[in-house]
């Protein structure tokens, strides 16, 4: 009998029985308790950590945690409402104020998270006869808030700024309606936007900026603002989008800008207008996290030696990395069964990292990604290394 | 670029469609992309920015879904390239 509308999950269920097969089931993968930032039990055994995207281990950060526990003895746990109706505390007015300071930038709108900051941003500002040129391996939440703007989706090839002036080319006086969106970090490769020459780009052909600094945020630029920061471009883009979810280690999602108008975007935002806005205690560990990466660079400094340390210890067992050394590093593995049964073989030996198979990971590669933080010991970095060794 | 008629357009796309569809698989005018080449979207994707660099021309993605078979594909780049 057809089975109809669920017709469409059989090749999921067909994916999901191969993995059930082979004994490996890395998508439901359960914690079951957290002992710090960079320390796990899974199936019964203590595991460390390397693949949480936590940059700046502040999870468990004293200051931000107490911040959290006095947000919800004061005001609560939840908001139950939108940011548009009864959701926006003293504290969401606060933070896109000070995130607006951190920029230094005149604008600042908190989502409730990173990609729902995407979705809002970009569909509100593009539309029907305007063009989204977007890099070809831009995380799933821009692909997204291009389809729900209804402009034009063009792609360039990843990093490839050649095939972006191309376009830009083809597109003739259309620029002047284009948005043009790169992130600072890949989150899959691990590999930098060439923001500084897409910012000449912008000054030939006058097109509009956005970069994605999920992955950048509190990880690149003398003071954690992110790649636009590190190249000196910060006056060149016109959006800068992020997440709460990484470096500052909690949850939500913003955009800064000195456009005026940014403002407001949050009136035509259906996914700011149409959801629950962020918990007190989010908010307030978010205000917390950002002041400690607004005072000093010594946590960076420990991410950064983290970073070098493990991209140099994997480059020296010889495997083929992602192109440059940041805190995510890709690790190239061969077909998809080895990939996956090089993961769980580091996972029974103490191990947790992330596994990417295609279509995630770009030109259908396979790859057991890494995510440093600066809340590893430098012994912690030498047992992944370890770990990675047991496999060539 | 010099404008191509219908024909020569298909020649091209065969061409391209021919190094992402399996060996064996014969495409015809009639052949659909999603369904008879079983290709994914970022294939589908891949595919879009080889007939742009190809034809010189811009293929929004969102134009992708009113295309169903080779014919349908070919038609819409004949209308791109010569508008």
């Amino acid at each position: 009998m057809n089975s109809g509308l669920l017709e469409k999950l059989k090749p999921v269920a067909n994916a999901r029985k191969t993995l059930l097969d082979l004994n490996i089931d890395p998508f439901s993968v359960q914690i079951e308790e957290l002992l710090s930032p960079t320390e796990a039990r899974i199936g019964g055994k203590n595991v460390l950590l390397a693949g949480t995207n936590n940059y700046l281990g502040l999870t468990f950060d004293a200051d931000c945690i107490e911040a959290a526990c006095r947000a919800i003895r004061e005001q609560g746990t939840g908001t139950t409402g939108s940011r548009m109706a009864n959701g926006t505390f003293a504290g969401h007015t606060a933070l896109e104020t000070e995130m607006a300071a951190f920029f230094g930038m005149s604008q600042a709108i908190v989502f409730s998270t990173g990609f729902v900051a995407n979705l809002g941003v970009i569909s509100t500002l593009t539309g029907a006869g305007d063009v989204v040129l977007i890099d070809a391996d831009s995380h799933a939440s821009i692909y997204d808030g291009c389809r729900m703007g209804g402009a034009d989706i063009l792609r360039f090839r990843h990093n490839d700024t050649g095939d972006l002036e191309k376009r830009l080319k083809r597109l003739g006086k259309r620029t002047s309606n284009t948005l043009v969106i790169i992130e600072g970090i890949y989150s899959m490769l691990g590999d930098r936007a060439p923001l500084a020459r897409i910012a000449e780009l912008k000054k030939k052909y006058g097109f509009w900026l956005m970069v994605d600094e999920a992955h950048s945020l509190g990880v690149l630029g003398k003071t954690g603002k992110g790649l636009a920061e590190e190249v000196d471009c910060l006056k060149d883009v016109d959006f800068i989008i992020g997440t709460f979810s990484k470096s500052l280690g909690t949850i939500g999602g913003f955009c800064v800008s000195d456009h005026p108008e940014l403002d407001l975007v949050r009136y035509s935002s259906r996914s700011y207008i149409f959801t629950a806005s962020p918990s007190p205690a989010t908010i307030a560990s978010v205000r917390q996290a950002l002041r400690i990466l607004a005072a000093g660079t010594e946590i960076r400094r420990k991410l950064w030696d983290n970073t070098n340390r493990l991209f140099s210890g994997l480059q020296g067992l010889g495997f083929r990395l992602g192109p440059e050394a940041t805190p995510v590093i890709a690790v190239y593995m061969g077909t998809k069964e080895e990939t996956l049964k090089k993961w769980q073989s580091l996972l029974e030996n103490g191990l947790y990292v992330n596994l990417v198979l295609p279509p995630a990971a770009p030109d259908g590669s396979c790859l057991l990604r890494c995510s440093v933080s600066s809340a590893h010991t430098g012994e912690e970095i030498d047992r992944i290394i370890q770990a990675f060794s047991t496999l060539k | 670029m010099p404008e191509k008629n219908y024909s020569e357009i298909l020649e091209d796309v065969l061409k391209i469609l021919e190094r992402f569809a399996k060996p064996s698989e014969k495409i015809s005018e009639e052949t659909e992309l999603v369904r008879d080449l079983e290709l994914d979207s970022l294939q589908v994707m891949e595919i879009v920015q080889e007939v742009e660099d190809s034809f010189d021309i811009l293929f929004p993605l969102n134009d992708i879904s009113g295309i169903r078979t080779v014919k349908d594909f070919v038609l819409k780049i004949q209308k791109e390239a010569n508008p």
